[in-house]
């Protein structure tokens, strides 16, 4: 009882502040806006028993993304175009785009009702153990591969910012 | 409407939004941050869709999610400081020397 209370409560919760990151005109305000969903979806990842996810979706996303994301709007001036007018040539279309989405994915789920079976979390299966066992038997392959990516993503920032300077 | 389909529903629009995000806003920040809330909406799915099969395959991707999301913004931040540096706008409209 308490549990759906809450979930829906989240769930709400997330979607206000989503609506709010775009229609907020200073992007530290849809900064926090962001903040405030990866916050509420880490509440909801904790009511489903996954608090794993929920742990490293507040370490990684609120504090190594976000931190970075708001240090940089810190950085520019707010007298810039972009900050003054708030939506581009393509509101219309973008609208257009946004209700098409919505229409295609509401029909595609509602046909396929064989995947909603019931919502039974088990916090057995989703302990730090089974993860890291996981990682390190089935998912070795992605495991590293996430890696390679973490490394080429440093390679490639190292480099941007060089070419940048030199260019 | 169970909780199931509220999740499923809820991860659809967290995904729609950021499309829209991407599409209409003309600051390239919030572009970028439009962006992140859609990969915030596949990692819910992923951890729902994880939590109704008993299975843990779902989650450990919502983590390959994370390390994506953290390349991303450790490759597009730097990017946005030299397009700051050389058109001196974070409007997305200024950035025309792609048109042809």
């Amino acid at each position: 009882m308490f549990e759906t209370f809450f979930l829906w409560f989240f769930g709400l919760l997330a979607m206000l502040f989503a609506i709010g990151l775009i229609m907020q005109k200073h992007p530290m305000r849809a900064a926090l806006s962001l903040i405030g969903v990866m916050i509420s979806l880490a509440a909801i990842y904790g009511i489903l028993q996954v608090h794993v996810v929920a742990v490293f979706q507040v370490l990684v996303y609120v504090g190594a993304v976000m931190v970075f994301m708001i240090y940089v709007i810190m950085m520019l001036d707010d007298k810039d175009m972009a900050f003054i007018q708030k939506y581009s040539k393509l509101l219309v279309p973008g609208v257009v785009v946004f209700f098409v989405f919505l229409v295609a994915m509401i029909g595609a789920l509602s046909r396929a009702s064989v995947i909603f079976k019931p919502l039974e979390s088990n916090s057995k299966i989703f302990t730090f153990e089974v993860f890291s066992e996981k990682f390190i038997t089935h998912y070795l392959f992605h495991f590293e591969l996430a890696s390679l990516l973490l490394l080429v993503g440093v390679i490639a920032a190292v480099t941007v910012i060089k070419g940048g300077r030199h260019g | 409407m169970d909780n199931v389909q509220f999740l499923v529903g809820l991860s659809v629009l967290l995904f729609a939004t950021g499309l829209l995000g991407v599409i209409i806003r003309r600051n390239l920040l919030i572009v970028l941050m439009s962006v992140e809330l859609m990969l915030n909406g596949v990692s819910l799915s992923l951890v729902t869709f994880s939590v109704i099969h008993g299975s843990i395959d779902g989650a450990v991707f919502a983590f390959v999610i994370f390390v994506v999301a953290a390349c991303e913004m450790g490759v597009a931040i730097p990017t946005i400081l030299l397009l700051m540096k050389y058109k001196d706008s974070l409007d997305v409209s200024s950035y025309t020397e792609l048109k042809g």
